[in-house]
Order: C-alpha cells, then sequence, then structure tokens
C-alpha cells in the first residue's frame, strides 16, 4: 500500500525547518536543507546547541532503528544558537520528556504525523531525576555499589540538583548522563 | 511527635519542631534517667571504619539502657572483605538487631543503608556528608550551657571548608535566628552553597580571617581542628596548621559568659590553659554524647515519645 503524502504538511514542515538553517555564507547558491523531514516521529527543536547531543544520549538513540538527525549550531531568535533532533518512529513518553529538560529547558518537543505537527509539548523540568545523571561525588556511594541515582531538583534555572544520598549540589556543568 | 522507626540520617531531615522534640528528651532523661528502657533491644554498631567517640558512646548509651550491641569495628574482619555489598551486609544485620548505627567512609552510605533496612538506622557519620547525632549533641550543649539557642552570636574558626561538624550546625542553629561569624583564611572558608542557604533564609553572617575581629560580640565560639588528611600537598597543611590559637591572651577580650566548643580530637588550636576556664565547653560537650544517643535510640525503638 502506498501511502499519500500530504503535500502542504509537508512543505510545511520543510519551511520550518529551512527557517532554522542560518546557512551560514548568505552569498553563493541557495543552500539545500541538512535536515530532512519526517513523515512520523517527533522532532526536539529548541535545544541548546551543545546539548543537543545529550539528548541523544538520554532518549538512548544511538540504538534507535528508525532515522535520526542531529543538527547543531542553527539560529535561533530565542535561545541564540540552538540544536535540532529529529526521529523517525518514535514518540517520547511523558518520562523522557522530562529527561530532556535536564539540559534543554527550552526545549519543544513536536510530535509528527504525516509530515504535520499533531501536537507541541514544552518539557518541563521534574522535581525528582531517577536514575538518569551520574553523581559528579567520586565518593558518593552511587558510585561505589549498584544502586540507581536520584537527584532533587533545587533550582530549575540555572539547573541545580542535589544528590539524595551524598547531598552534594551539581550545577548545569557538571551534569553527566548515565 | 512519634519517632518510632524513624531514621536519623542527616540533620537537614528535621524541622525546628523536631530537633526542640530531641532536645527536650535528652533533658528528661538526663535528669530521670530509666535505666531498663532498652531491656532486650540489640544495637547493631556496623563500623566500616575507625572511630572512637561514636562508637564508644553508642556502645555506653545502649548498655546505660540495659540494651545490647553487635557488629564490628573495622571493615576487614567481615564479608565486606569477600566483596559482600553494604546492602547485603545490612539486610543481614537487620535480621539480628532492633537498630543499626553505621559509620561508612563512602558518603550517603547511610541513606542507601536506610532504604535497605525495615528497622531504624542512625548514621554515624558518612564519609565528609553528615553525622546527625554529633550536630544534635552540639545543639544540646549550646541549649545547657546558654540556657537557650535563640538570638546567639556563634563564631566558627578553623577548617570551615571541609568540617562537616560545622556545616551541619550551621544549618541546624539557621533555625533559631541566629548571627554567625565565620573565622576562617580564604582558603579554609565556608563553602558559598552555605552562605547561598543562610542568605535564604534571611540569617545574619559575617566573614573574617582575624580571630580577635569580632571576639566581644561572640557568646559561643566553635574551634575545629585543621583536618591534615584532607590535604593532598603537606606544604599546604604546614602553611595553615596553628593559624588559629584561643589562649589565655584571647580571652582577655572575650565575654565573660562566652562558650568554646570544640567536636575533638585537638591538636593546639585550643590551649590546656583554657580548660581550668568556666569557657571551656568542650570536655562537657564530648559527655553530651552520652545523653543525646541515649534519647535517639530510646525515641527510635519506641520507647519514648
Amino acid at each position: 500500500m502506498t501511502r499519500k503524502k500530504p503535500k502542504k504538511s509537508k512543505a510545511r514542515e520543510r519551511i520550518k525547518a529551512k527557517k532554522a538553517v542560518p546557512s551560514a555564507p548568505k552569498e553563493g547558491a541557495k543552500r539545500e536543507l541538512n535536515i530532512s523531514a519526517i513523515d512520523e516521529g517527533t522532532v526536539i527543536d529548541h535545544i541548546p546547541t551543545d546539548a543537543a547531543f545529550k539528548v541523544v544520549e538520554i532518549l538512548d538513540l544511538e540504538n534507535h532503528k528508525g532515522v535520526v538527525s542531529i543538527a547543531t549550531n542553527l539560529q535561533s531568535k530565542s535561545i541564540g544558537r540552538k540544536g535540532i533532533v529529529k526521529v523517525g518512529g518514535k514518540s517520547l513518553t511523558q518520562n523522557e520528556v522530562n529527561k530532556i529538560a535536564i539540559v534543554a529547558p527550552d526545549a519543544t518537543v513536536n510530535i509528527i504525523k504525516n509530515y504535520d505537527v499533531r501536537e507541541k509539548i514544552k518539557v518541563k523540568t521534574p522535581d525528582v531525576i531517577d536514575n538518569v545523571v551520574k553523581c559528579s561525588n567520586p565518593v558518593c556511594i552511587t558510585n561505589n555499589e549498584q544502586v540507581a541515582t536520584k537527584f532533587y531538583v533545587v533550582k530549575k534555572d540555572p539547573l541545580k540538583i542535589k544528590c539524595h544520598y551524598c547531598e552534594r549540589s551539581m550545577g548545569k556543568d557538571d551534569i553527566e548522563i548515565i | 511527635m512519634d519517632f518510632k522507626n524513624r531514621d536519623i540520617i542527616s540533620i537537614n531531615d528535621f524541622s525546628k519542631e523536631e530537633l526542640l522534640h530531641i532536645l527536650k528528651v535528652v533533658r528528661q532523661l538526663e535528669q530521670k534517667p530509666k535505666s531498663s528502657l532498652l531491656n532486650g533491644k540489640i544495637l547493631a554498631a556496623l563500623f566500616f571504619e575507625p572511630s572512637t567517640r561514636t562508637r564508644l558512646s553508642f556502645t555506653s548509651a545502649m548498655e546505660q539502657l540495659s540494651g545490647k550491641v553487635i557488629g564490628f569495628s573495622n571493615a576487614n574482619t567481615t564479608s565486606i572483605q569477600k566483596g559482600e555489598s553494604l546492602w547485603d551486609t545490612i539486610k543481614m544485620a537487620e535480621q539480628y538487631s532492633d537498630a543499626i548505627v553505621i559509620r561508612h567512609p563512602l558518603e550517603g552510605s547511610a541513606r542507601l543503608a536506610a532504604e535497605a533496612a525495615s528497622i531504624p538506622v542512625i548514621n554515624g557519620g558518612d564519609g565528609s556528608n553528615q553525622h546527625p547525632t554529633q550536630t544534635m549533641l552540639d545543639l544540646y550543649t549550646i541549649q545547657k550551657t546558654k540556657g537557650k539557642l535563640d538570638g546567639l552570636h556563634i563564631g566558627f574558626v578553623g577548617d570551615l571548608k571541609y568540617g562537616r561538624t560545622v556545616h551541619s550546625l550551621v544549618i541546624a542553629l539557621a533555625h533559631f535566628n541566629p548571627t554567625f561569624y565565620f573565622i576562617a583564611p580564604d582558603d579554609l572558608q565556608i563553602p558559598e552553597s552555605y552562605l547561598d542557604e543562610l542568605f535564604q533564609k534571611r540569617v545574619k553572617y559575617h566573614k573574617t580571617s582575624d580571630l580577635g575581629r569580632f571576639s566581644r560580640e561572640l557568646d559561643v565560639l566553635y574551634v575545629t581542628r585543621i583536618q591534615k588528611e584532607r590535604f593532598p600537598d603537606p606544604l599546604e597543611y604546614e602553611k595553615f596548621k596553628g593559624i588559629y590559637r584561643v589562649d589565655e591572651a584571647f580571652l582577655q577580650g572575650v565575654k565573660k559568659e562566652l562558650k568554646i566548643m570544640h567536636p575533638l580530637p585537638r591538636i593546639d588550636e585550643i590551649d590546656k590553659s583554657v580548660d581550668s576556664t568556666s569557657h571551656a565547653a568542650y570536655f562537657g560537650q564530648a559527655a553530651n554524647g552520652i545523653p543525646v544517643r541515649k534519647a535517639l535510640l530510646a525515641l527510635v525503638l519506641g520507647k519514648i515519645k
């Protein structure tokens, strides 16, 4: 069975993506879009550019069987330079959306169906982060025994979290994903 | 207020009302000792690293209330050597006892032990993180010697960067409208994260490296040892050792009622000549470890409410 692609929607998503691409040197021929549209899946937009690969890590996309496109250093009016991650054939759970907030508090998650944005979800930093982040304290019990880590969010912007076990606080820069 | 089965892991877990209730029970037990209160109860004292005062005072507290103590004071003689996890060690120990006190070099170990055990767990020190029973005995000492906790001017001198007793006591005292004086060289000053917390709680504080600067203001001076083991470079330690000395000359310029505290052991930061003055509260402070631990054991074992 062949699926009829709704042209309008496809165009809409492409346009959105094009707007996001900086096409760094302006002169010369028209630039082609370097991150393609997806028909079904999830687009995570407005990621701080240095956190795009962390999002890939958090969602374990290295092991994802569908298409994954990653773009960084795109221009964004709201956050300066941004990253985008497009994941074909995957819908995110609320838990996964919350995890993204740890590294990308301003990200938006767009659910794509038939090349159309069906839903836009603004990520929300969770109050508790279970088993996502590694404690930066080498003498924390979680780094020495098989224990799932747990952090409380003390401050959302800039992100500050506190280890449930050793009680050390960590800033955004110390955060390492498990 | 019911403390039955409650874990004592971090001073951050206790409200002002709960701390005051514990101190009230300590006072009651000091005034009316109940020597058979913990008859038939067994405390497992799991000391994964050496400790003199904490282990001895828990043992003495338990025995003074007719309880028994089992356990170890050196992890090398246990199944840990065979690779047993902390979780499994706790699961085993809870079968043999009614409560556990644990000292462990890894931070967060006591919290994990409390999650593993269905019986109450008391933290006897987890690395440089928490030592809540020390904080409670410090609070009790201040309350007993000053007659109150509210509105005191309290100085901390020495290693304020690494000293966990200082960190926990600062957080506990913040409930009682204090004014703090942090006296240390810049490299050993109290971490910014604690100052942020004090700022949020609207607690007044001053920072200085000069011991004499606020000496006339102080109601309590909490002296700590510069801890040699914290310095990776011995030369760094040499730079700071002996930097502060509380002696008779210092006492010339202080309030008559000033109380000097120290978690002990001391090296040379308090001169022996201070011991015989009315300012010395540190030996009484060490002695308070017994009634405080008795009260905590009785509370978590449900023998006192």
